[in-house]
């Protein structure tokens, strides 16, 4: 044995890896199944019906909540999603710009709207800006008031994405269309922008998951019965109902949107993973 | 020989503290092949992507065609139509397609009708044989082919001097005689063109002129015979032999000023 004894031995440990692995698993399903069955057994299922799943409040709540409250979500969102990405662009180039001011002044708009809560802008634009200028009328009334709130915040992350789609197309890209007598500009439009966009084209769908959540923020701004949208509507029936029915379907509302964006995104993500040979 | 069709006077180039260029002066008469070869950090890129401005020189004049490119106030992107660039790595643009490649420089930057510039990308298509490819992507097609593409690309704005950098560096071994078949076409047909280029053989049989560039400065000018068969300097000498004879190279503790002196 003086050969053997020079090498490293196996240490012994009480189980073996597949019993490791057993265990683990056996466990984590105990867990699970122990947490929905004590759901199971004190929820107070009577209740929990009636509180959030009365079929004549919902169907109380149509036509109303696909005519008035998604579609005003939906117009909300897309309004702010279009402000933001004008004004991202903008914010984006001059994050770009080869002038120092330009860049300065993108940046500090960027920490700014990104640091402050959505609700505070909200707030800010509906509120504090028609009080401190009342001669500034929002086209659009509540709609332009709602799509520039979105608009300032969604176009901080939007700059910051754009800037990043642009970088990340390769400086070849700009060479050639240089080198064919492109000026800066066009190259910027005609080759660079479109391939940037590919990029970014996930992102920026994620970004309008993000303000179809956002848009519900009107909550907080006086808004008239027509211009309610998911949230308020579905809180103003909550009330008045006095049942959480209404939340629920409202939420779902917003699902049946967000869902379907979000398996966008991965299937984009996925291809355009493919595509990196 | 009128008046040469690419002139550089005393081009130097500095990159912070790395002096790549140090006091270049070439000229490229009308017509004229020109191959640049060199080892790698030489300065043969740079000076390539000077003679087009995509490197702004530090000091110095380049003039293309009678124009003074370095003067400010020159308008360099109607200087670059008359300047075919062609790149190690292609760089098509990969969200057009082929055709789109050639037509759209042409539509955006000389204006050119839809009509016409279909017209001109695939007579340039079919110059470099591949006219079959007119709606593939560059994703889809292999290197050589891609860099035919690149090359039909900047053809199809009607240069009148075309630069190559490095433009078989990037391919395949066995695609890169495609790729010079279209160049010793261009040069038969009476192009003016500067190729950056490692491909001795094509220098060799395709080049008017062969300069040898080495730590920032030309070594050496002068016909392939003269420059290739029989090198005057060291230098080229010890790069030549590197270079057709690779196996055959001895390790040496080599820093730039050092090249030249094979090792003990």
């Amino acid at each position: 044995m003086t050969d053997t004894d020079t090498r490293i031995q196996p240490k012994k440990t009480g189980l073996t890896r597949r019993q490791k692995r057993r265990l683990s698993r056996a466990a984590q399903y105990a867990v699970f199944v122990a947490a929905v069955i004590a759901f199971a057994v004190t929820a107070d299922w009577g209740r929990l019906q009636n509180q959030f799943a009365q079929a004549h409040i919902a169907r109380q709540l149509f036509p109303d909540l696909i005519t008035v409250a998604l579609k005003n979500t939906v117009l909300y969102t897309l309004s702010g999603f279009v402000v933001g990405l004008a004004l991202g662009m903008v914010i984006a180039l001059m994050r770009l710009s080869s002038v120092g001011p330009y860049r300065w002044l993108a940046g500090i708009y960027i920490e700014i709207f990104r640091g402050l809560p959505a609700l505070l802008i909200f707030i800010f634009v509906g509120v504090g800006v028609p009080l401190a200028f009342p001669s500034i009328q929002y086209p659009g009334g509540t709609y332009g008031k709602v799509a520039v709130a979105l608009g300032l915040v969604s176009a901080a992350y939007m700059a910051e994405t754009i800037r990043a789609g642009i970088q990340a197309v390769p400086k070849g890209q700009t060479e050639a269309a240089r080198s064919l007598g492109f000026s800066p500009a066009r190259a910027m439009i005609s080759i660079i922008l479109p391939q940037a966009f590919r990029i970014i084209l996930p992102p920026l769908t994620n970004e309008l998951v993000l303000l179809f959540k956002d848009s519900s923020l009107v909550l907080f701004l006086g808004v008239t019965l027509e211009e309610r949208e998911l949230s308020k509507f579905g809180n103003d029936l909550a009330s008045s109902t006095a049942n959480s029915t209404p939340i629920l379907v409202a939420g779902l509302c917003y699902l049946l949107i967000t869902v379907p964006l979000s398996l966008v995104v991965r299937r984009m993500e996925s291809k355009a993973l493919k595509e990196i040979r | 020989m009128t008046q040469p069709e690419i002139r550089v006077q005393d081009l130097h180039k500095s990159f912070g503290d790395n002096h790549v260029l140090r006091g270049i002066d070439l000229e490229i008469g009308h017509g004229e092949v020109v191959c640049v070869i060199g080892p790698s950090g030489s300065g043969k890129s740079t000076l390539l992507r000077c003679v087009n401005l995509l490197e702004e020189p530090s000091t110095g004049e380049v003039f293309v065609g009678g124009t003074e490119i370095t003067d400010p106030d020159v308008d360099i992107d109607a200087v670059r139509r008359r300047i075919g660039m062609v790149f190690q790595q292609f760089n098509l643009f990969p969200h057009l397609n082929v055709t789109e490649n050639l037509t759209l420089p042409q539509r955006r930057v000389l204006r050119r009708d839809k009509a016409q510039a279909a017209r001109i990308a695939a007579e340039n298509l079919a110059r470099v044989g591949l006219s079959e490819k007119a709606d593939a992507y560059p994703s889809s097609l292999s290197g050589g082919q891609q860099q035919r593409v690149a090359i039909a690309r900047a053809l199809a704005m009607g240069p009148e001097v075309m630069l190559f950098d490095e433009p078989t560096s990037a391919l395949d071994p066995e695609l890169v005689g495609d790729v010079l078949a279209v160049m010793r076409r261009l040069a038969e047909e009476g192009m003016t063109m500067m190729v950056v280029t490692h491909e001795m053989t094509f220098a060799r049989e395709v080049a008017d002129r062969v300069v040898f560039m080495d730590g920032g400065v030309i070594v050496e000018d002068g016909t392939p015979d003269q420059v290739i068969a029989r090198p005057r300097h060291e230098r080229t000498r010890h790069f030549l032999s590197r270079l057709l004879d690779p196996a055959m190279a001895e390790v040496e503790e080599g820093t730039s000023d050092q090249v030249g002196k094979p090792a003990q």
